[in-house]
């Protein structure tokens, strides 16, 4: 780590990003672990909190703290509108139409689980099919299946290149009339593929079908336009965009979050109750039951305000700089294998080392400091397809360094040696 | 925290490159399969048992170095020895991986197997070092399959059969 490589020196003049002082902000990075300068690679699991994001959860805490929607008193009427301003973030960072499209959840599980409940219970029915991707997350494919076990529906899964790539024909091939509902991940998490999902959901809407984007790995990277895309519903969790964790989004179109059901039944998302009938309150807060998460929530408005601050084309850049040369790097070392090599990537290098079982891997890079995902990354089917039991995975995000890239090679090559 | 250069021994990662009495057995008495979701982790068992002693044993299956060198180092140390006295070192190397066990300062009958000694700091590699040991003890219990997951502890699992 002390000794910059002539790439970082290059990149660091002519980079767009002042990487040192952003890691200035991330206490955490100027930790050691096992006695080296920690080298986080994992930030597609999550990612690390920046001071002003701390700070402004310490400031909620010591000084704004009480329930929402509820009592007439300062602070109660304070940290609504807070919450509230953090739903306009949001809104913002997606560039949602409207206010109400923006459903705060626990993250992108419950916001997918969520539209499984609200949308397919009422609206998926016996014979009906839905489409996935060999990309998915398990998160994507267990509600989805939960629900055909459920109703009796079926799932059609559209498969992919030996790149990691999906197939559009066959994406396209498998729509019929029984089709009635799509679900993708924008960027895959086990290989970090940018899924074409504007045409994919083109392809969808020709037939009439809504879709469902799991952006949990795009929105850490990609500036994301709802309205562009034209996608019926999007989730992402605030832990892997510099957020809190127990935090995420779900946007949908207001008018399909109307004819929803709601997700679970409580305080907040009632308009009046009797023990009669109850009348639901309205879009949004019919889905948000019970006490939010309020100070995570504002926190994610926070981390939000972060990213802008920076500017998604440059953090795109720069991430875009770093996995290219990662790429390069790791993918000219001999007995060295990566897993997905698609055109279109965002940050994630899975590999494979010759004879080396990924959890070794992980194993011997932490005793540097150097913290890697290995395991199937709550992927199995993307590891099925491509005949392994598990990868090494380095995640990156704007923070990290060229000098962290050659950490992770000289990394690899350190368990070359003991295993050669 | 466990030192690399104590876990990845040079004996561990000779066992992993070079595993004895790897293949399977004409005839065995006795078979498991043990299998650890989380990595991959999967390995078949099987020994040959005459009277009270295990005359003979092999494995085959993929798995992590850790995995594939405990198996390895196993069979080695369970082979020739009763059934009684294998017992012995599944208890013994499940309290040594798990902390309970100190084999510097506690009798016991590890041997070389202490070089296992340093997974018990590394709690997401605990399972991997003992999965062969829970499939021997699986074997001679006449279970046909065990696995690592849905438990508090490695050892506790129910056998489940295929």
């Amino acid at each position: 780590m002390n000794k910059p490589s002539s790439v970082l020196s290059k990149k660091a003049v002519t980079g767009t990003l002042d990487v040192a002082r952003i890691r200035s902000e991330f206490p955490i990075l100027a930790r050691l672990v096992n006695g080296k300068p920690l080298v986080y690679l994992d930030n597609a699991a999550s990612s690390q909190m920046p001071q002003p994001v701390i700070d402004r959860l310490v400031r909620y805490q010591t000084q704004e703290h009480a329930n929402i929607h509820r009592a007439v008193h300062t602070l109660s009427e304070h940290a609504t509108a807070e919450y509230e301003e953090s739903r306009r973030k949001a809104q913002r960072f997606v560039n949602a139409r409207d206010e109400h499209e923006i459903i705060f959840t626990r993250g992108t599980t419950e916001s997918i689980n969520l539209v499984m409940q609200g949308y397919g219970r009422a609206f998926i029915k016996a014979g009906d099919e839905i489409i996935l991707t060999g990309l998915e997350h398990h998160s994507n494919i267990v509600p989805w299946q939960m629900l055909c076990e459920e109703k009796g529906a079926k799932l059609r899964v559209a498969l992919i290149s030996d790149a990691g790539e999906i197939l559009l024909d066959e994406y396209q091939n498998l729509f019929n009339d029984r089709t009635k509902f799509v679900a993708l991940s924008h960027v895959s998490n086990a290989l970090g593929t940018v899924n074409p999902v504007g045409d994919m959901i083109l392809i969808a809407h020709q037939q009439n079908v809504p879709v469902l984007l799991d952006g949990a790995q795009a929105a850490p990277h990609l500036r994301i336009d709802v309205q562009t895309l034209d996608c019926d519903f999007y989730a992402f969790s605030g832990h892997k965009i510099c957020g809190p964790t127990g935090i995420g989004v779900l946007y949908g179109k207001r008018a399909l979050l109307e004819k929803m059901q709601p997700f679970q039944g409580g305080g907040d998302m009632i308009l009046s109750v009797t023990f009669e009938k109850t009348t639901y309150n309205t879009v949004p807060f019919k889905f948000e039951a019970g006490t939010p998460p309020i100070a995570a929530a504002i926190g994610m408005g926070s981390a939000m305000d972060y990213l802008n601050g920076i500017g998604f084309e440059r953090i795109g850049a720069h991430e875009t700089e770093l996995l290219d040369y990662a790429t390069q790097q790791v993918g000219s070392m001999k007995g060295v294998r990566i897993i997905g090599t698609a055109k279109h990537k965002a940050a994630v290098l899975s590999f494979m080392i010759e004879g080396v079982h990924p959890h070794d891997v992980g194993t011997i890079l932490n005793e540097d400091g150097i913290a890697i995902r290995t395991g199937h990354h709550c992927a199995q089917p993307v590891m099925r397809r491509f005949g392994v039991p598990a990868t090494a995975r380095a995640s990156f995000a704007f923070y990290n360094t060229f000098e962290e890239v050659d950490a992770l090679i000289a990394g690899i090559r350190k368990v070359q040696r003991m295993f050669g | 925290m466990a030192d690399m250069k104590q876990l990845y021994q040079e004996v561990i990662l000779d066992h992993n490159r070079k595993p004895r009495n790897f293949g399977t057995l004409d005839n065995p008495s006795h078979t498991a399969e043990g299998l650890n979701p989380l990595c991959g982790d999967h390995i078949f068992v099987s020994l040959r048992v005459r009277g009270n002693t295990v005359e003979d044993i092999a494995f085959r299956g993929e798995g992590c170095a850790i995995c594939k060198a405990s198996t390895s180092m196993m069979t080695t140390s369970v082979k020739g020895k009763t059934v009684d006295e294998a017992e012995t070192k599944v208890q013994e190397f499940r309290d040594m991986a798990t902390g309970k066990l100190d084999v510097k300062r506690q009798p016991n009958h590890l041997g070389r197997l202490a070089v296992f000694e340093g997974v018990k700091d590394l709690p997401s590699r605990v399972k991997c070092a003992i999965l062969p040991w829970h499939t021997l003890h699986a074997a001679l219990h006449s279970v046909s399959a065990v696995t690592t997951e849905n438990e508090e502890e490695p050892m506790k699992a129910a056998g489940v059969s295929i």
